[in-house]
């Protein structure tokens, strides 16, 4: 009863797998551009819990079996991506931006300058 | 010293980030939805520290909560958003999306109830040690620094990333 109450790696896993849903979800529905580029904040953040929990898993693993020095691929990993999202954020906005300038809107739906 | 990463943090961090994430996709203002993305980045930074990972604690409260969201902020400010409330807020997909990320969900959760014998019960505890020194030995180490280089094109598409929001949000170049 005791173990089963204990957080494991999965119940990370599973909380990154709920946080990504919510992010494909608005990524999919809203029609607002700047809610849409924070679900893929969102997204990006699920993609990140999951990277440094299995990072957690690596370490736990290599001293329950005597290995080396912890594994912290996946955080360094994690701060890779951190800094995409600031790229990705600075970029996405100055579109934004633009866009707002030449039709007054910030309406997904009406991007469609470059649709055949 | 007993670790504080008791199931009690975890659910209430857990619950702060869905629902946090519940009223980001949900909320008509998007000043509403940003305060509500600060709550959920602020709830995954308690969760890097219950997964011994102070670093990126800290790195993800500086730059997403105090850097990136102040850019939404800003951008959200410098955009009139009284006429996107009248609006509709989602677009006539919305059916079918949501049933594309309930298929995906059911991926998921396929995924995870037959790996999930992979992952060990209970909780992971080791000594904490020095994470920022392991973290930094990683990217600029001379013996162990595998990360050197990716490091270097991490500065160079950020350089590009400020070349190209300022050329974006330009009136005239």
């Amino acid at each position: 009863m005791h173990a089963m109450l204990e957080i494991s790696t999965l119940h990370y896993l599973v909380l990154g797998a709920a946080l990504f849903l919510l992010g494909v979800i608005g990524v999919l529905t809203r029609r607002n551009v700047i809610i849409v580029l924070m679900s893929i904040e969102l997204i990006l953040n699920a993609v990140n819990l999951n990277l440094v929990a299995l990072s957690h898993y690596w370490q736990g693993m290599s001293v329950r079996f005597g290995g080396g020095p912890g594994a912290l691929h996946g955080q360094v990993f994690a701060i890779f991506i951190i800094t995409d999202a600031a790229a990705e954020a600075a970029v996405g906005l100055g579109i934004l931006i633009a866009f707002f300038r030449n039709k007054e809107t910030v309406n997904v739906d009406e991007v469609n300058l470059l649709k055949w | 010293m007993a670790p504080v990463a008791t199931p009690f943090f975890f659910y209430l961090l857990a619950a702060t980030m869905i629902i946090g994430g519940i009223l980001v996709i949900t909320r008509k203002n998007a000043v509403h939805s940003a305060m509500a993305l600060i709550t959920a980045l602020l709830a995954q930074s308690g969760i890097y520290l219950m997964l011994y990972a102070p670093f990126v604690a800290g790195v993800q409260i500086i730059l997403y909560a105090g850097g990136i969201m102040v850019l939404f902020l800003f951008v959200i400010m410098l955009i009139s958003i009284e006429r996107t409330l009248k609006e509709r807020q989602f677009n006539h997909q919305w059916l079918i999306g949501i049933v594309a990320a309930a298929a995906l969900g059911g991926l998921f959760i396929a995924v995870y109830t037959r790996g999930k014998t992979l992952f060990p019960e209970g909780r992971l505890t080791y000594a904490e040690g020095q994470n920022t020194q392991a973290v930094a030995d990683l990217l600029y180490g001379p013996h162990t620094g595998m990360y050197m280089f990716s490091f270097e094109i991490a500065s160079l598409l950020l350089l590009v990333a400020i070349i190209g929001a300022v050329v974006m949000a330009k009136k005239r170049i």
